[in-house]
């Protein structure tokens, strides 16, 4: 039995991303000799696979649909799908397959920041282009790698600015998970607190397999904040969300977070306990343009599944749209081409969440933000957007046009 | 012949001619190898030596002295990390390398002295190692902080140091191995390594270790001090751990948590397991087998890799019980070693007189 | 005051989260020396059959007991088709076991997709001093109690709790006074996959149900039933009120992460002093 692609996506509910059938070429008239190839690589499989399967599918979506409509110059794409598995042994083992072995001239992917760091001594290795589609926590600097997320001065600066001075939440507490995103993250977290007159009470970290949240719950019960700030991230760390409900609840204290609702949390909360967290994002479903619900129903008809997409989900498109408008800008898709047409600062695409544009100083990308609150219907409610902010703390640390050869990683550093 | 090869043979025996062009033939199979296949296998390869180094040690220590340790891979992390934190402080690599392997075997030594003189019995010892190498990798986690620095290393926590320098020559450490270099010097120090614990148990001290797999009790009576040598092998099995974790660090190249997890102590014993217990070749063809076997799957779109992994794992475990090498190296062995069946023979015929095992008791290979 | 009450409240919740995890493998491990790798994947399904039936509209009450069932059924199909082959042959046992774990992880990942299931935590919190308690919490620990009482009542005072310890001391012996051995196995391995099953629904109020749920508690299970040592129960018990006291304490005054390293360097130390497990000197009891 020959399943057609939706319904195996429906089959195989993890779904997976593989090159573009032959009758979408077909149908699209164009020629299935010389294909560009497109690496992706996320984690099917494994702890973080939360984040990445509705990516995987878009990513595919977004490639299918660049086929369908003539290919790129004149070309077709094929996507080559590697399941990195949850481990960065696999993120290193792939990304040097796909560009040595299946001479992928773009490897999109990464979810967490060791993944990220991982493969980029090798992209550099191996003179490859990598598209990081995730936020993260800022300042890697580095021209064959593209952030397409969003960074603390885009995502937190205007969430603190909004819970601090506006709501009054003016002492913080703050949770983050035990790793480099956390880390920095929750320096972010405590520089923005004090820029806007607040007072940092305490941070704390949590290791990623950690679900008993009760005694950082007494902890947190005794310092009496205004406001706790999350940064926890996965599967297991949605327990907080579930026991801060339950001994202390958002109708005592505000929750806010930066990391909250990209691994869906709010669909696999009751909706109680979603209700009320403030975060910023880059992207939800429930946004009211045109662009949004246009992306939203093409994923579903795409994929056949009629959840929530996300703002992980929404990443796959952009990191292709943006890296497809690259190539047309250069006329030439092999890395080193795609790299000097990022470098002008002209690579701009209209997405799902707004217009997004690379900036050439730093490969990092100025987008809309918008915060949000969760609902009693499992969803957001947009408060209020904020167009077009620039990565501002990359932009200070990073110059890829003065320096091209830098390849660091910078860290704030917070008085 | 085969047979023989597939390390057959008694282990206390000295290898035959035969053995030696066994070896021989794989080397040469490794040499020639980055003359005719593409870089990229080259790479793939080049990290599996490391992780061959690892079941080597399991496959030594299990195998042959019987010891289940668990936690074999608290001292690959220990000699990952070690490795990577004095290459990077020094920027020489060679010194690193005997570091790492020091490291591996010092940390061994230290917990198999507890263990060892505490004559904890088998499957504490097996639990015991398990939680170190956990808390290790706890531990090593927990160092995300920019407080963790050791020299002008950052620990990096979860992340791991991405920045594993590659060999370099030792006599001019500014010249790094390059991809192909890195690859022969890996496949030779593997083949030593193997050959070094083949001849290694055809010396009194490997007599001894076998002694005590088969009966320790025994063994003591006869008047060897055997916690002597189990803490012995216990620390070369540990050193031997710590060199692979350098190499493979250097060939992902990253020293990551991960090294230390629940499931990398898991795929050792299923490298050794499916490779094939108490042989020595058994564990290296293990590793090229299920490693390559993984990644493959990565790329086919199977859904859950772990869904077949987990399917091809019960269906070893209950077809081919003995592993791959030894149930291949029993078809020809059928008619040609006449002695083997024998001795096997003979062995079934003890078992069946032994008196009813007490339960718990791990049920220990016969060492075909 | 309200300071004690926190005290008490974070080391009887340590204490319950301990006793849960580990009693369906002080019977599977402890009684019947099968080393199931499975075990937080048992878990995992209890949590994720208690997920379906309140999502079903069924009682969370109700779908505990059902959850219990289901995973015993379970239970009683992996006996048949894997664990029967490999009474006494540990490593073997162990090798399947852990297959079984990757096929369970793959194969709820395939139906269920990797996101976090959720069950709401019902009945709210409490209020001692500055501290609010969730009720479910307390109602957690009463359930660990009650499990541990009716466990080692069917243990000690029944007629079948008699001939499964007869049958797990010496299976020879009780095949020759008739009983049927097979039979008594598969269903002591059920009752420990219902036990977890049963602990896996009740945790799932607080940490929900996602596939790789096993594997955060299947090394603490292991090492709370091994240092509780030959007597499953009394050694399980007497280890978890160790663990929790120490993990209670130490993740409160500093964080959970110091609190679980504690317990295992506790757990190393601990079987250095008492080679045979807490229980190693003692004769009777279960």
């Amino acid at each position: 039995m020959r399943l057609s692609r939706r319904q195996f996506f429906q089959a195989a509910s993890g779904a997976l991303a593989f090159a573009s059938l032959p009758h979408v070429l077909r149908r699209a008239g164009i020629a299935s000799e010389d294909p560009i190839k497109v690496g992706n690589i996320l984690d099917r499989t494994g702890i973080l696979n939360i984040y990445s399967l509705k990516q995987i599918q878009a990513t595919a979506m977004a490639v299918d649909e660049i086929n369908a409509a003539g290919g790129l110059l004149g070309r077709p794409l094929e996507l080559v799908f590697y399941d990195s598995q949850s481990d960065g042994q696999y993120n290193s083992q792939y990304v040097t397959e796909a560009l040595v072995k299946d001479k992928c001239v773009v490897v999109h992917g990464g979810i967490t920041s060791s993944s990220r760091e991982v493969m980029r001594p090798i992209v550099n290795r191996f003179k490859g282009l990598l598209f990081y589609n995730s936020l993260y926590e800022g300042g890697v600097c580095d021209r064959r790698h593209v952030s397409t997320g969003m960074v603390p001065a885009q995502q937190l600066e205007p969430l603190f600015d909004y819970v601090v001075n506006e709501l009054g939440g003016k002492r913080t507490y703050i949770l983050a998970a035990d790793y480099n995103y956390g880390h920095i993250t929750s320096k972010w977290m405590q520089k923005f607190t004090r820029d806007n007159g607040g007072e940092d009470l305490a941070v704390e970290f949590f290791p990623l397999d950690v679900t008993n949240f009760q005694p950082a719950i007494s902890r947190i019960q005794a310092a009496k904040p205004d406001v706790v700030m999350s940064a926890l991230v996965g599967g297991a760390h949605i327990a907080f969300y579930r026991q801060f409900e339950a001994s202390i609840g958002k109708d005592n204290m505000m929750l806010a977070s930066g990391s909250y609702g990209v691994g869906l949390e709010h669909t696999q909360l009751s909706p109680e306990e979603g209700n009320g967290i403030i975060l910023a994002t880059s992207f939800v479903d429930d946004l009211d343009t045109a662009e949004a619900k246009d992306f939203v129903s093409r994923f579903h008809a795409y994929t056949g599944d009629t959840g929530y997409v996300g703002e992980y989900g929404e990443y796959g498109e952009r990191g292709v749209k943006v890296w497809a408008e690259a190539v047309r800008q250069a006329g030439d898709a092999s890395s080193d081409a795609v790299i000097e047409a990022l470098a002008s600062g002209n690579v701009s695409v209209v997405g799902a969440g707004g217009q997004y544009t690379v900036d050439g100083q730093t490969n990092h990308t100025t987008m809309d933000i918008h915060i949000v609150r969760g609902n009693m219907t499992q969803t957001f409610d947009v408060i209020r957007s904020f167009s077009q902010r620039p990565p501002l703390d990359t932009q200070q640390v990073c110059d890829l046009h003065a320096n091209p050869d830098d390849k660091t990683q910078y860290e704030v550093e917070v008085e | 012949m085969v047979h023989g090869i597939l390390a057959m043979q008694h282990p206390s025996e000295r290898p035959k001619w035969w053995w030696w062009v066994f070896v021989a033939g794989l080397a040469a199979f490794f040499i020639t190898m980055p003359f005719h296949l593409e870089i990229f296998v080259i790479l793939e390869m080049s990290r599996f030596f490391g992780m061959a180094m690892l079941a080597l040690s399991m496959g030594f220590l299990w195998g042959f002295s019987g010891i289940l340790s668990f936690g074999q891979t608290a001292f690959f992390g220990l000699g990952g990390y070690g490795f990577t934190v004095l290459a990077l402080n020094t920027g020489e690599t060679t010194g690193s390398v005997f570091f790492a392997v020091a490291l591996g075997a010092a940390g061994a030594g230290i917990l198999g002295y507890f263990m060892i003189y505490g004559r904890i019995s088998e499957i504490y010892l097996s639990v015991i190692t398990l939680v170190f190498t956990l808390i290790l990798e706890k531990g090593i986690r927990a160092t995300s902080g920019d407080q963790y620095v050791i020299g002008k290393v950052r620990l990096n926590g979860q992340n791991g140091i991405p920045t594993v320098p590659q060999l370099d020559v030792p006599w001019n450490t500014s010249v790094q191995l390059d991809i192909n270099w890195f690859f022969w010097v890996g496949a030779v120090v593997m083949i030593l390594v193997y050959i070094g614990l083949r001849l290694l148990l055809t010396t009194p001290f490997g007599r001894v270790l076998v002694g005590i797999r088969e009966n320790e009790r025994r063994t003591e009576l006869l008047g060897y001090d055997t916690r002597r040598y189990k803490l012995g092998a216990f620390m070369l099995a540990g050193g031997v751990a710590g060199l692979g974790g350098a190499f493979y660090a250097i060939s992902i190249p990253l020293a990551h948590p991960e090294m230390f997890s629940l499931g990398r102590a898991a795929d050792v014993i299923m490298w050794v397991l499916v490779g094939g217990k108490g042989t020595l070749i058994g564990p290296i063809a293990g590793v090229f087998a299920i490693e390559h076997f993984k990644g493959w799957l990565g790329t086919q779109g199977v859904g859950q890799v772990t869904l077949v992994l987990g399917a091809v794992l019960i269906l070893f475990v209950l077809v081919f019980q003995r592993g791959l090498v030894p149930s291949i190296g029993s078809l020809p062995g059928l008619w040609q070693d006449r002695a083997a069946i024998g001795r096997r023979l003979g062995e079934a015929a003890a078992q069946a007189r032994r008196p009813v095992r007490r339960r718990g008791q791990a049920r220990r290979g016969s060492g075909a | 005051m309200d300071q004690v009450a926190n005290y008490l409240f974070q080391i009887g919740f340590s204490f319950s989260i301990f006793i849960l995890i580990s009693l369906g493998l002080a019977v599977i491990f402890g009684m019947m020396r099968v080393i199931n790798l499975a075990q937080g994947e048992f878990l995992m399904l209890g949590a994720y059959f208690c997920t379906l039936c309140t999502n079903a509209g069924i009682n969370l009450w109700l779908s505990f007991i059902l959850s219990a069932l289901a995973v015993g059924v379970f239970g009683v199909i992996v006996e048949r088709l894997v664990i029967q082959w490999l009474y006494g042959r540990i490593i073997d046992t162990l090798l399947a076991t852990w297959g079984l774990s990757l096929l369970l992880v793959g194969g709820v990942t395939t139906i269920f997709g990797p996101q976090t299931e959720s069950v709401a935590a019902p009945l709210g919190n409490v209020q001692v001093g500055a501290f609010g308690f969730p009720v479910y919490g307390l109602v957690m620990m009463a359930i660990a109690v009650a499990l541990l009482v009716a466990v080692y009542a069917f243990w000690r005072f029944t007629r079948y709790g008699l001939i499964v310890r007869g049958t797990m001391q010496n299976p020879t012996i009780s095949a020759a006074l008739g009983v049927n051995r097979s039979l008594v196995y598969m269903l002591t391995f059920a009752f420990g996959s219902a036990l977890t099953g049963l602990a896996g629904a009740v945790l799932a109020p607080i940490v929900g149900a996602y596939p790789t749920l096993g594997i955060v508690y299947i090394a603490k299970a292991f090492i709370t039933v091994i240092t509780g040592g030959h007597l499953p129960l009394i050694g399980t018990v007497s280890a978890s009120g160790l663990f929790s006291t120490i993990d209670g304490i130490v993740a409160t005054v500093s964080s959970s992460v110091i609190g679980e390293m504690t317990v295992l360097f506790v757990a190393i130390i601990l079987l250095r002093l008492l080679p045979l497990g807490i229980t190693g000197r003692m004769t009777r009891g279960v």
